[in-house]
């Protein structure tokens, strides 16, 4: 069982967040792994795990300068990793990320491929789908519990009104969702051997991609960004027994009660 | 200038279609001459429904034998496209609708937007996107050759209907598929819920993390019912699997916009506050006086919400 992960590098969504004069996020700062990504990446090695032979391939895109969250990754147990980082990749939209993506993945050919349901930093939610196509997959999205049986893989996907058991068979592409499983944390031991394994860093040129990502391959721009309409704060109270009481005013001024 | 022809994909539901069907099916009358929608399912008695919010021509797919509808859809709207192709293709924000964006993006190598939640025609059409958490709305327009997909936000838009004639009902066959259609759905789970649906709801009661424990959602649902309003979640909590998925609100949840939220032990992450920002009046109840949500709630307590909601559900029955 050969299980690719597809994953991002993301700034840190607790830090202030800003657009840079392209209108492209600023990514300036420390990166780190999508926590997004940390489910798939532990729901592969598990799945790996039971079937008792095989790896996990962290997969991703963008600047190679900073790589603790690959790092981070292969801390957890993954195998190796790559990346392809290019200049020409700036300002590349979901389809042309899904396009470097399946390109990378289809030199692994595995038997799965996990992504999250979207980054916590541009969440576009079609890319993995958008590779499973490139890819010639099925896919499964909003998976909230995935098993392998034989060559098929089980789902249980979210749906408006509760889940459906969804199944396909292999080689399939699955997104998760952040209750699929629990990620474990990096050991000392993990750290230290992430260390010593492959980190390959491929350019647009390697994957023969060229004119298909970037700005003009994106075939979409931003012609303006403004300050949204903003609700400004309203009455705040610190709760000395009367909170309650205090709502219930609030919600007779507004005519609920 | 209006553009000439638009389709909405319209997604089944009970007969009719999704609400947020229904507002994209609106909303393109203000822009576009001629209106189709897709759908599946094979219930020819939806051509009514399309027809009176201003669809001429209702494709249907047909039924999908337990497919997931990503594949086969996108398909049937790849081959519609092949012998004419529409100026824009708008399609619900859904756990399907992505999956059928996704799928025709990569099928016809166009780009497709996603989060709109806002759609106009000037001298061709210009998105808006709610970025950071709702603080800045991005505008943005596709250069390239059409159609433009567009992935749209519910409540984005209203919902009314034109009076149209029923619309003209054509098959549009899937075709072949091969592997990428071989996920199929073996069973349907519902989970019920009691009182008005979330996203209808004059009254939202939200829980979150604050609450400490999944047992302690049952206060959130008491108070919902006292107030006759719906029970919602952070996503945090349903990740965690205190409640199921139909009841989160936020960015990968749902849109609501009742005339009171109140959010309970909820910090306001920018995921959640997607999701409920358009509400009329914002209660927050949190211990932490910092919490983002106290920066949009009209009406903020800073208290435990251990302490307050047991007290809000006595006032509220003393009332009753």
């Amino acid at each position: 069982m050969n299980i690719v992960v597809c994953v991002k590098q993301i700034p840190d969504p607790a830090a202030p967040q800003s657009l840079d004069a392209s209108h492209n996020l600023n990514r300036s700062g420390k990166l780190i792994l999508d926590e997004a990504d940390t489910y798939g990446v532990e729901m592969a090695l598990q799945l790996v795990d039971k079937a008792g032979s095989g790896e996990v391939t962290v997969v991703s895109m963008g600047s190679a300068a900073d790589v603790a969250g690959l790092r981070n990754a292969l801390a957890m147990g993954a195998a190796k990793a790559v990346i392809v980082s290019d200049d020409a990749l700036r300002g590349t939209d979901a389809l042309g990320t899904a396009k470097v993506l399946a390109a990378v993945i289809r030199r692994d050919n595995p038997d799965l491929v996990l992504a999250a349901t979207e980054s916590s930093d541009g969440y576009t939610g079609t890319t993995p789908v958008q590779i499973a196509e490139l890819l010639g997959l099925p896919s499964i999205t909003f998976a909230k519990s995935v098993t392998i049986d034989g060559g098929n893989v089980k789902v249980e996907r979210q749906t408006e009104s509760g889940y459906d058991e969804v199944t396909a068979p292999l080689p399939a592409l699955v997104t998760v969702t952040a209750g699929v499983v629990e990620p474990r944390y990096a050991s000392f031991k993990g750290i230290m051997a992430a260390k010593s394994k492959p980190l390959e860093v491929l350019s647009v040129a390697d994957l023969g991609l060229a004119d298909q990502t970037g700005p003009a391959g994106a075939r979409q721009e931003i012609t303006d960004v403004v300050v949204a309409e903003t609700r400004a704060a309203g009455e705040k109270y610190v709760d000395e027994g009367d909170g309650a009481e205090r709502i219930v005013g609030f919600l007779e001024s507004i005519k609920v009660l | 200038m209006a553009l000439s022809n638009i389709w909405i994909v319209a997604e089944p539901s009970n007969g009719t279609f999704t609400t947020t069907s229904l507002e994209l099916l609106t909303h393109a009358r203000t822009f576009g001459a001629t209106i189709a929608a897709i759908t599946w399912g094979g219930d020819v008695g939806r051509a009514a429904v399309a027809g009176d919010y201003g669809a001429t021509t209702l494709y249907d797919v047909g039924d999908l034998a337990g497919a997931l509808p990503g594949v086969p859809v996108a398909s049937a709207i790849a081959a519609l496209v092949a012998s004419g192709a529409p100026d824009a293709i708008l399609i619900p924000t859904s756990y399907d609708g992505r999956d059928i964006a996704g799928r025709l993006s990569a099928r016809l190598d166009r780009p497709v937007l996603t989060n709109v939640t806002g759609l106009s025609d000037n001298g061709g059409l210009v998105t808006e996107h709610p970025i950071f958490g709702g603080s800045q709305t991005v505008k943005a327009h596709f250069t390239g050759e059409g159609p433009g997909i567009y992935v749209i936000r519910a409540k984005s838009f209203a919902a009314e209907p034109s009076g149209g004639a029923a619309a003209n009902v054509i098959a549009a066959p899937a075709g072949d598929v091969g592997a990428t259609g071989t996920a199929r759905i073996a069973a349907t789970h519902v989970e019920e819920r009691v009182g008005p649906k979330l996203e209808e709801a004059a009254v939202v009661v939200s829980g979150g993390r604050g609450l400490g424990e999944a047992e302690k959602y049952a206060l959130i649902e008491e108070t919902a019912k006292l107030l006759h309003g719906a029970a919602g979640a952070s996503r945090a909590i349903v990740d965690a699997g205190w409640v199921p998925y139909s009841h989160q609100v936020g960015q990968t949840g749902k849109t609501v916009k009742p005339t009171v939220y109140i959010a309970a032990g909820i910090s306001g992450a920018t995921q959640h506050m997607v999701g409920m920002k358009g509400s009329k009046n914002i209660v927050a109840i949190n211990k932490d006086p910092d919490a983002p949500i106290f920066q949009i709630a009209d009406f903020g307590i800073v208290g435990d919400v251990h302490k307050v909601l047991p007290a809000l559900i006595a006032a509220l029955k003393a009332r009753a």
